[in-house]
C-alpha cells in the first residue's frame, strides 16, 4: 500500500468512526423523544396546561410549574444580563490587561464548569439563610443568575472581540471616548452575539433542576406567584417530583411536563440561531 | 489663502514599539493646504508616522515615542493636550474602507452627534455639503437611510472621506486610501484629494508611484525608519539628491 492509499484509507476509517459516533447519539436522542411522545403527548391538553398540581394524577397539571419557570427566566435575565454585560464590557475594554485581571479571567473560566447543584448550595446559604429570602422566587432567580453569569460574561467578551477594530479606530479617529465607541458602534455590532449567548445560558437554567432542588423549591403549589417573594416550583422540579412518584399516572404526566419543558428550551434555542445568524449576515468587512 | 504656512512641525521624532526602534528621528514640516505623499518600502514605518499625528497610536499597548510634533505651535503630546480634540483636528481616512454598519446618513452624523449636535436640519445640511465635498452625493442622495455596507468599496471609502470631512477637521490622514480599490475607484478618490487641498491640508500614506506623482505637492521617503529625502514632489521625481530615492522610485528596490 501506498502512503496516499494508506492516507485515504485512514481518512474513510475516520469518517466511518465519526458517523457511527454520531449516529449513536441521535439514536438515543429519538429513543428518548419517540417514548416521551408516546407516553406523554397523549396527555398534553388545555387543562394538564392550566390546572394546579394533584394528588390524582389525571386531575394534576403544570400550570404552578409553568408560571415558575417563566418568572425565574425572566427574573434571572433581569438580574444576569445587566451584571453579565456589564461585567464583561469592563474586563474586555477597560481593565487594564495584568496579573490581576488574568486571575479574574481564568476564575470566571473555573466558575463556568463548577457543576450546578454547588451554585444551589450557594444560594442555599446566602440567599435563604443568611439573607432570609426563604424559597422564594427571588432566590430561585438569584441562584440562577450566579450559576449563568460566567457564561454571560465569557459570551458578552467573545462578541466584543469578535467585533473588527477598524470600527473602533474608525470612531476614535472622528474623537469619540472610549464610552461613546462603546456604546455607539461596538456593543450594537456584539450585541446579537451577546443575546445568543444570554439566550442559551437562559435556556441551560431553566432545564436545571439540582440548584433549585438545593435551595428547597417546593413542589406542590396551588395558586400563582404573584411577586417575587412568594414560593414557587418550576417545570424541572414538578417533573422530578413526578418521576419519583409509583403511580403510572405521574409517570405519564411527567412525560407530557418534560415535552412542554422541551418546547420551551427549544424556543429559547432557535430563537438564538436566529440571532447569530442574522450577526453573520451584518458585518462583513 | 495663506501661502506657507505650516501645520505639522515635527522634530527628531523617534518611535519604539517595545523594543523595536520604528522611527529614528523624523523631522519635516506639513504644509498648509499642500498633499503631502509618503512613499517608502513597507514595513519603514510610514503607518507609524501618521497615526502619531492624530495620536492613533495611543491604542497601541507598547508604543512609546521621544520628540517633539507641533500641531499649529501646540505640542501633540503636551500633558495638557485632550486627544479626542486632536482627532477632531486631524481626521483619518484608513486602508480598507470602515464604515459603521449604520444609514449613510448616520455614518457622516456620528460624528456631529457625538459633540451634541443634535438640530436635524443641521445635520442634514452638513451631511449633504459633506457628500457633496467627497463626490458621493450624486449616487446616494436618495439612498441615505440605506446601511452604509451595501455600497461598493469606492464608494464606502469616498463615505469615509466624508464622514472625516463632515466634523471640519484641519488636516486629514490618508492611509493607503486606494490599496484595495479597483482603478476607476481610484482615480475618483485621486481627484478628490486634488480638491480636498483648498479647504484642507492632506497627508497620505501611498505605495503607488504616480499617485504620489500625480497628487501630491511634496513628498517624502521613508526608509528603514528614517526619512531619506522630503522635496517637492517634482523635484523627488525628476531629480532626487538621494541615490536610495532614485533606486526606488525607479523601482530598482521595494
Ligand atoms: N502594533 C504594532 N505592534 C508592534 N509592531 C508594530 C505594530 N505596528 C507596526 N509594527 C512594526 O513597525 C514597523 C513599521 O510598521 P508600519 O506599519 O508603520 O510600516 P508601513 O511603512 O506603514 O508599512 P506598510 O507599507 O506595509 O503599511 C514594522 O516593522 C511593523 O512590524
Ligand atoms: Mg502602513
Amino acid at each position: 500500500m501506498t502512503r496516499l492509499e494508506r492516507n485515504k484509507l485512514a481518512d474513510k476509517l475516520f469518517k466511518v468512526v465519526a458517523i457511527c459516533a454520531t449516529a449513536v447519539a441521535l439514536v438515543f436522542l429519538a429513543a428518548l423523544v419517540i417514548d416521551l411522545i408516546y407516553d406523554g403527548a397523549g396527555r398534553i391538553d388545555w387543562s394538564f396546561i392550566t390546572s394546579f398540581p394533584s394528588r390524582r394524577p389525571a386531575r394534576a397539571g403544570i400550570i404552578a410549574a409553568i408560571a415558575g419557570t417563566f418568572w425565574l427566566m425572566g427574573l434571572t435575565a433581569l438580574f444576569a444580563f445587566p451584571i453579565g454585560v456589564g461585567a464583561g464590557i469592563y474586563l474586555e475594554e477597560y481593565a487594564k490587561k495584568n496579573t490581576f485581571t488574568k486571575i479574574i479571567e481564568v476564575n470566571i473560566a473555573n466558575l463556568a464548569g463548577v457543576p450546578s447543584i454547588i451554585y444551589g448550595l450557594l444560594g442555599l446559604g446566602i440567599f435563604v439563610r443568611t439573607f432570609r429570602l426563604d424559597q422564594s422566587l427571588l432566590t430561585g432567580a438569584l441562584t440562577l443568575t450566579l450559576l449563568i453569569l460566567p457564561i454571560i460574561i465569557i459570551t458578552t467578551r467573545e462578541a466584543l472581540r469578535a467585533v473588527p477594530s477598524g470600527l473602533r479606530q474608525a470612531s476614535y479617529a472622528l474623537g469619540a471616548s472610549q464610552w461613546q465607541t462603546t456604546y455607539s458602534q461596538v456593543l450594537p455590532v456584539a450585541m446579537p452575539g451577546i443575546l445568543t449567548g444570554t439566550i442559551l445560558a437562559l435556556s441551560r437554567a431553566i432545564g436545571e433542576t439540582a440548584p433549585l432542588v438545593a435551595i428547597g423549591a417546593l413542589t406542590y403549589i396551588a395558586f400563582l406567584p404573584e411577586s417575587v417573594m412568594d414560593p414557587f416550583t418550576a417545570l424541572p422540579i414538578q417533573i422530578f417530583n413526578w418521576v419519583s412518584r409509583p403511580q403510572k399516572g405521574f409517570a405519564i404526566n411527567a412525560a407530557a411536563a418534560i415535552i412542554v419543558l422541551l418546547c420551551i428550551t427549544l424556543v429559547l434555542n432557535s430563537i438564538a440561531i436566529y440571532l447569530r445568524h442574522r450577526f453573520k449576515k451584518r458585518m462583513r468587512w | 489663502m495663506v501661502e506657507n504656512k505650516t501645520v505639522f512641525n515635527i522634530e527628531e521624532l523617534k518611535a519604539w514599539y517595545g523594543t523595536k526602534q520604528v522611527l529614528k528621528g523624523i523631522s519635516l514640516k506639513v504644509q498648509a493646504n499642500k498633499v503631502t505623499a509618503l512613499i517608502g518600502p513597507s514595513g519603514c514605518g510610514k503607518s507609524t508616522f501618521l497615526r502619531c499625528l492624530n495620536r492613533m497610536n495611543d491604542f497601541i499597548r507598547d508604543f512609546r515615542h521621544e520628540g517633539s510634533i507641533l500641531l499649529n505651535d501646540q505640542d501633540l503630546y503636551s500633558s495638557d493636550i485632550d486627544p479626542m480634540d486632536i482627532r477632531r483636528q486631524v481626521g483619518m481616512v484608513f486602508q480598507r474602507p470602515n464604515p459603521f454598519p449604520k444609514s449613510i446618513f448616520d455614518n457622516i452624523a456620528y460624528g456631529l452627534r457625538i459633540y451634541g449636535e443634535k438640530n436635524k436640519t443641521v445635520l442634514a445640511g452638513i451631511v449633504e455639503e459633506s457628500l457633496k465635498k467627497a463626490a458621493l452625493w450624486k449616487e446616494v442622495k436618495d439612498n441615505l437611510k440605506q446601511n452604509a455596507l451595501t455600497l461598493s468599496g469606492g464608494q464606502q471609502q469616498r463615505l469615509c472621506i466624508a464622514r472625516a470631512i463632515a466634523i471640519n477637521p484641519e488636516v486629514i490622514l490618508f492611509d493607503e486610501p486606494c490599496s484595495s480599490l479597483d482603478p476607476i475607484a481610484t482615480t475618483k478618490i485621486e481627484e478628490l484629494i486634488e480638491e480636498l487641498k483648498d479647504d484642507y491640508s492632506v497627508v497620505i500614506v501611498t505605495h503607488n508611484m504616480q499617485q504620489a506623482a500625480r497628487c501630491s505637492d511634496y513628498t517624502g521617503f521613508f526608509m528603514l525608519g528614517d526619512l531619506i529625502e522630503f522635496d517637492d514632489t517634482k523635484k523627488i521625481f525628476t531629480t532626487p539628491s538621494n541615490k536610495l530615492t532614485e533606486d526606488y522610485i525607479t523601482g530598482r528596490f521595494g
